[in-house]
This record gives C-alpha cells, sequence and structure tokens, in this order.
C-alpha cells in the first residue's frame, strides 16, 4: 500500500512572515498518485459522511481516467465551491474520517484531491455550462456567505430570477472576513462570485436587510416570491470578565475583518489599520482561534499564544490547522482559563489566567476544565477573543413574527420559518458551524422554496 | 440595482468642515433622525461613520470634519463625483421623548447630528434652548438651520469672536441656575458631553447623548464600538448611538478613540503624496 501523498506546503519559517497560501496544491503526478489509492467501496461511507454526498469514488475514478471536466462536473453537481470546500473543510470529521483505509491505514486525501479539480476549472476556465429555462419568479437572498451562495446556485438553475443582498463591500461573507488569505486565497472567492454572476445572478453590495431594505419591503415593494436568510453568525461572543474593554483586547471578528476584508497588513496603503504588539495571545481553541493566532504572526508578533481551557486533544480546530500553527510557532499555553484582563492607562498589560486540571468527562466526550485555586499571569500587548460567534439580530429585530430561540437562533421547520415564504439556513439557523453545512443548508432550502413557490 | 454613490452637492461649512448630499435612495427611503451611515471613500478607503443630517427621497446630507485621514480624503471629493460605498441607514433611531422643554447643547461639529433630532423635537412642539459653541465663529455651523426651529439660541465661542467667549458649560451652568428643563441632550467632542453631563447630574437633569466611536462594519459584528454603560458592555453601531448619558465610562471610551492615533499619523503623511 502506498502511503498518503503529502501536499507540498511552504516552509514554515518563511509563510509564517506573509499571507501568501500555504498549501500547495497536488501536481498532476501527485493527484494521480492519490487518485489511485481509493479502493472504490462498494458501500463509500465517504459519501455518506459528506454533508452535500458528493459522489467521492465517481470522481476519484474520472481523475484516474484524466476526465478532469468531469470528475470537476461531478463535484460541482452537489457542491458549488469545491476549490473552497477543497481547502476548508474539516475532512478528517467528514468524508476523510468515514474513508475505509483510514481504519487501519491512512484514508485517502479527498479534500486534495476536491481542491484539485477546483482549481483546475479556475485555471483553465472550465466550467459547466447550463442552459437555463426562466420562469420569471424573483427570489432574494440575504447574505453572500457560504449558505447564501448555495442557495442562489441551486435555485437559479431552477430558473427562478435571483437577486442577493450582501450588508458588507464585498461579496463572500465569512469567506471574505473571516478566513485569511493564507488559508483560502480572496481571489478564489472572488472569480467563484463572477462565475455565479455569468449563471444570471445578481449581487447587490451595501444592502442591510432589516435596515437598508426590510423583509417585508422586499415582499411587498420588489415583489420577491420567497426569501432566504443567510446571514450567518457574526456577533462575537465576549469573556465577560474585568478588563475586556481596554485598549489592546480585540474580538477576533475585528481583528480578522481589519486584515482579511479591510487588508490592513498593506497599511497604510489600505488605510485600514491594526495594531499587533510583540506578545499577543488569543483565547479559544477553534479555527478562528488558529486563523487570529496565525494571522498575528504574519503580522510580526514574537510570540503568540493559543490560551485554552481543556488540554490539546480537545481543540475543536482542523487537525490541519493546528498542526500549521504548531510549525509557525504559535504556542499553546493549555488549561488555562481567563479570569481578569489587567491594564494600565486603559491598555493590557496582563492577562490572569486560573489554572485548570482535568476532572471527568462532559456531554461532549472531553475532559472537563476544573479551575484549580492556582493562577497565572502572562504579560501581553495584545488579547484577542476568539470564544465563538453567535447569529447577528439584525434582521430579528427589525423583523415582527420572525421566530427565534434564546441564542438567538432562526427557528425553522424544514428551511421555513415563522413566515410564510420566509427560509433560512446556516449559521443563522445552527449557530457558527463549518462552511459545507451552510452550503447543504443553501441548497437544501432552495429545494423547499421551488416547491413553496409552485403553491403559490 | 448597483447603486453609485454621487456627490449631487457640497458646502463648504468652514475650512474644516463639509456638507456634501449624496445619492442614496434606499439608505434615504428608510432614514430616522438619530441614523448614520458608513461610507469608505475609494477602494482603499476605511470605514468612516457619519451621521445622517437630512434626507429626501434620493438622497441624504452628511457633514463632516476633515480631521482625519479618510474624512480629508472625503473632503477631495467635490460635486459629480461618486463615493466607494454608502450603506446604512444605521443605528437605533434617537428616542425622542415627549417632552415640553429641552435644553440642546452641541459643540463643534456636533451641531451636525443634533440637527435631525431638534427637528424631530421641534415637529412634536418641544420647547428647546440650544448652546451651540466651537472654536470660532467660522466653526459654528448650520446656525441658520436652528434658528429656523429654535426660539432661544446662545452661542459661545472660545475666542470670544461671536457670543459668549468660553465653553458651552459656563452658558449651561447660567441657564440651569435660572430655568428647569424636562430633558437635555448634548453631541459634541466627548470631553464636552462627560462635562454637560456631569454638570446635569446636579440638577437632576437627564441627558441624551450620540457617541461616533470607531467602527468597521457598523452591524455589531467586530465589536471597536463597543462603550461601557453602568458597567455593562454596549455596542454603539447597533446599540447606540443615542445613550442616555449618565452612567456612560466617558474616561474609558476617550482612551479608545486615541487607539489609533500613531497609525492616523503615518496615514496623514501619504496626504502629501497622493493628489
Amino acid at each position: 500500500m502506498i502511503s498518503r501523498t503529502k501536499m507540498p506546503e511552504l516552509d514554515a519559517t518563511i509563510r509564517n512572515k506573509n499571507f501568501e497560501e500555504v498549501a500547495l496544491g497536488y501536481d498532476l503526478k501527485q493527484v494521480k498518485m492519490e487518485a489511485s489509492r481509493c479502493l472504490d467501496c462498494k458501500n463509500p461511507r465517504c459519501v455518506t459522511a459528506c454533508p452535500v454526498n458528493i459522489d467521492i469514488p465517481r470522481f476519484i475514478k474520472l481523475i484516474l481516467e484524466d476526465k478532469f471536466e468531469d470528475a470537476y462536473c461531478t463535484i460541482y453537481q452537489d457542491n458549488i465551491l469545491p476549490a473552497v470546500c477543497g481547502r476548508v473543510c474539516p475532512q478528517e470529521k467528514q468524508c476523510e474520517g468515514a474513508c475505509v483505509l483510514g481504519i487501519k491505514f491512512e484514508s485517502v486525501s479527498i479534500g486534495a484531491l476536491e481542491r484539485f479539480l477546483g482549481d483546475f476549472s479556475l485555471k483553465n476556465n472550465f466550467f459547466k455550462k447550463e442552459i437555463i429555462e426562466e420562469n420569471h419568479h424573483k427570489i432574494a437572498i440575504i447574505g453572500s456567505g457560504p449558505a447564501g451562495l448555495a442557495c442562489a446556485a441551486s435555485i437559479r438553475r431552477m430558473g427562478y430570477s435571483v437577486d442577493v443582498y450582501e450588508a458588507l463591500h464585498e461579496f463572500g461573507g465569512v469567506l471574505k472576513y473571516g478566513i485569511p488569505e493564507f488559508r483560502l486565497p480572496k481571489s478564489i472567492v472572488d472569480t467563484e462570485i463572477i462565475r455565479l454572476e455569468n449563471l444570471g445572478i445578481r449581487f447587490h453590495k451595501n444592502v442591510i436587510i432589516g435596515k437598508t431594505l426590510t423583509i417585508d419591503q422586499l415582499f411587498n415593494e420588489y415583489d420577491y416570491k420567497a426569501i432566504f436568510i443567510g446571514s450567518g453568525a457574526g456577533l462575537p461572543s465576549s469573556l465577560g470578565i474585568k478588563g475586556e474593554n481596554l485598549n489592546g483586547v480585540y474580538y477576533a471578528n475585528e481583528f480578522l475583518t481589519r486584515v482579511n476584508l479591510m487588508k490592513a497588513n498593506n497599511f497604510p496603503h489600505s488605510n485600514t489599520p491594526v495594531k499587533t504588539g510583540d506578545n499577543v495571545a488569543v483565547v479559544g481553541g477553534g479555527n478562528v482561534a488558529m486563523d487570529a493566532a496565525r494571522t498575528a504572526k504574519r503580522l510580526g508578533a514574537k510570540k503568540v499564544y493559543i490560551v485554552y481551557r481543556r488540554n490539546m486533544e480537545s481543540l475543536p480546530a482542523r487537525l490541519e490547522e493546528i498542526h500549521h500553527a504548531i510549525e509557525e510557532g504559535i504556542e499553546f499555553r493549555l488549561l488555562l482559563n481567563p479570569v481578569e484582563i489587567i491594564g494600565e492607562a486603559y491598555e493590557i498589560k496582563q492577562i490572569k489566567c486560573q489554572i485548570m486540571v482535568l476532572g471527568e468527562k462532559d456531554s461532549s466526550g472531553r475532559q472537563k476544565p476544573v479551575p484549580t485555586n492556582n493562577y497565572e499571569i502572562i504579560d501581553v500587548d495584545n488579547l484577542i477573543i476568539a470564544i465563538g460567534q453567535s447569529p447577528n439580530p439584525i434582521i430579528k429585530n427589525s423583523t415582527a413574527n420572525l421566530k427565534v430561540d434564546d441564542w438567538g437562533r432562526i427557528v425553522v421547520d424544514d428551511y421555513q420559518t415563522s413566515i410564510p415564504g420566509v427560509f433560512a439556513g446556516g449559521d443563522i439557523v445552527t449557530g457558527a458551524a463549518t462552511v459545507i453545512l451552510a452550503m447543504g443548508a443553501g441548497k437544501e432550502a432552495a429545494i423547499r422554496m421551488d416547491s413553496y413557490v409552485k403553491t403559490l | 440595482m448597483t447603486y453609485m454613490y454621487k456627490i449631487l452637492n457640497k458646502i463648504e461649512l468652514n475650512i474644516d468642515v463639509d456638507l456634501m448630499v449624496i445619492e442614496a435612495p434606499l439608505v434615504a427611503k428608510n432614514t430616522k433622525p438619530g441614523n448614520f451611515v458608513i461610507i469608505r471613500v475609494d477602494k482603499s478607503g476605511e470605514r468612516i461613520p457619519l451621521t445622517i443630517v437630512e434626507n429626501d427621497s434620493n438622497s441624504i446630507t452628511i457633514i463632516s470634519q476633515k480631521v482625519g485621514y479618510s474624512t480629508k480624503m472625503l473632503g477631495r471629493k467635490n460635486i459629480g463625483d461618486y463615493l466607494e460605498d454608502v450603506v446604512g441607514p444605521l443605528g437605533v433611531p434617537a428616542h425622542i421623548k415627549a417632552v415640553k422643554n429641552l435644553v440642546a447643547i452641541a459643540g463643534g461639529v456636533g451641531a451636525a447630528p443634533l440637527y435631525p433630532q431638534l427637528k424631530a423635537y421641534n415637529d412634536q412642539g418641544t420647547e428647546i434652548d440650544l448652546i451651540i459653541g466651537a472654536s470660532n465663529k467660522e466653526h459654528l455651523i448650520l446656525l441658520d438651520k436652528f434658528k429656523a426651529i429654535i426660539k432661544n439660541l446662545y452661542i459661545c465661542t472660545d475666542d470670544g469672536s461671536m457670543g459668549e467667549k468660553g465653553f458651552v458649560t459656563k452658558v449651561l451652568e447660567k441657564l440651569l441656575s435660572e430655568k428647569t428643563y424636562d430633558q437635555a441632550i448634548a453631541i459634541g467632542p466627548l470631553i464636552m458631553m462627560k462635562n454637560v453631563v456631569k454638570i446635569n447630574k446636579n440638577y437632576n437633569l437627564k441627558t441624551d447623548v450620540s457617541l461616533n466611536p470607531i467602527m468597521i462594519d457598523g452591524t455589531g459584528m467586530c465589536g471597536n464600538c463597543r462603550v461601557s454603560i453602568g458597567g455593562k458592555v454596549f455596542f454603539a453601531c447597533v446599540d447606540g448611538p443615542d445613550f442616555p448619558g449618565e452612567e456612560i465610562d466617558f474616561d474609558e471610551l476617550i482612551e479608545r478613540q486615541k487607539y489609533y492615533k500613531n497609525e492616523e499619523h503615518i496615514c496623514n503623511l501619504m496626504l502629501g503624496e497622493k493628489k
């Protein structure tokens, strides 16, 4: 059995000083080698484990037959953004986690193969030509992140006239403001958006639904037959401890938006600044925490710490990102829980952390962190809070009768909200999750919207 | 339906302050007093919040002081030019209270965000005393507009070039010793609002203020604009920008406003090369 083909990467000591993409992708030889490892199982567990059920064995077989265009189309049928998902999906928990080869050996690098096909399509300007039969019914999509894009593409292909409304000045949602350039180059997102425009989808920037236009206006003044809300989980969670408003304390959202969307790494030519001192602590253990830590390092911080209240095994981030962070010199300060931010003249100087020990397993199956009476003080110039996001309340606050739960998540029954004709999916329904789950929700919601409009 | 944000009119109110009328029909239609917009002058620009001073069915009026790099770049735009981005109306509309009489305090360019609120107060029949202050005569703005809706106008300047010489607080103390008000509203520099609130507290007079901290998205996403009020954290962009002034930690806000001072300076150095 040949071993899993490692994807080439930029050297860690070089890449932690720039914003270039870390993982470089397979070349033709590598992609064939890796594809040849697939056992082509009779009952492919990888397909079931994929949130959008891509026919993985089929596209791999097509790669082996040199039919790259057909292979790309196989993915595109279920996932319109292979170049994105090949990069950011937590494959080890999905397709690759289910791969039979992984039981005794190493799973097929399915994500890398998917990425290859996505990049192949972008590089060669190959896309599936589709003839759309117009039905002239209007659909509004709120938010141009993964959920909105997937919903827009699916429902457009059914013949609807589709408008996507985006609050920010660029399209892509979290793909633009959240995920850093070194993990997902923004040019990929832009090219995918252009393709969707070519499909006939209209994109409108600077429109905040709930402010610039209301749901009522969309129905009454603009004559939309159905609306999809995919406004994501944009509201940062706070630690709720003393000192959170000191200068030098960021929510990860602010820190990453300054760099990813506003390009603060090119300051002053990009006019939005970001300030990073020598010592930066990031509290949290998810992908956003890894992104923030690696971004801080690239901006010139000498020491960057991940401060997390559980142990290494409990980190919720993708394994690959944790490895990358370690390689780039991010230090993991585990079993520490910040309890106070100490400052001087309104500027952060230190964080006081309670030392935790591992207790019994909790409902998540991880060992629960139990506080001790001991504390550790860390000197820092910045603290970046990356402990989660919750749904943005703007639409809820401006829309009477839109039912949400105690966490502000829109309540749906099969993607249908409490308002007839209004559907929702992605993080606004589930709370912060993954790109692919949001895309799956957008795609499914499109099918429900189509049946709904047909009953009108 | 892609909108271009065309500058329909521009009036230089004084050497530092411009008024601009910008075509933005969607924003204009839903605007209420107290709402603001976030604008980006060009593709490399910052997102900066500015209060909507007036609106009609097609356009909004903003007033900006050319104090930092981005507002200086905005000031270089002229009638017929386009802005890269204008998004809004943002924030919670001002809570216009049903009061009989009101004392309003405007400091410098703070007169601009104050105007739509006083207009709303005047429309409901509230009697308004306005104290308006600036560094000098040239920096007093919107005087004619205020005169049209306000009974008693008290002007003061730091250098005495118009009205009384001194700060607005001096006039306020005098008025409060002679008269009682149901409500106060103050918009201006943070230090002015802080001092006004302090004085009014002595007279048991409630003061509404409007905050203008650093923002990025303006939709509650980044949290840069957070402000401590009575020990709780609020976001000025979605919870404000107007708040009751009594419990605001002004000192913290003043320091937060200064965090990027050096970066502002670096940007300003570019103004020479960017023509």
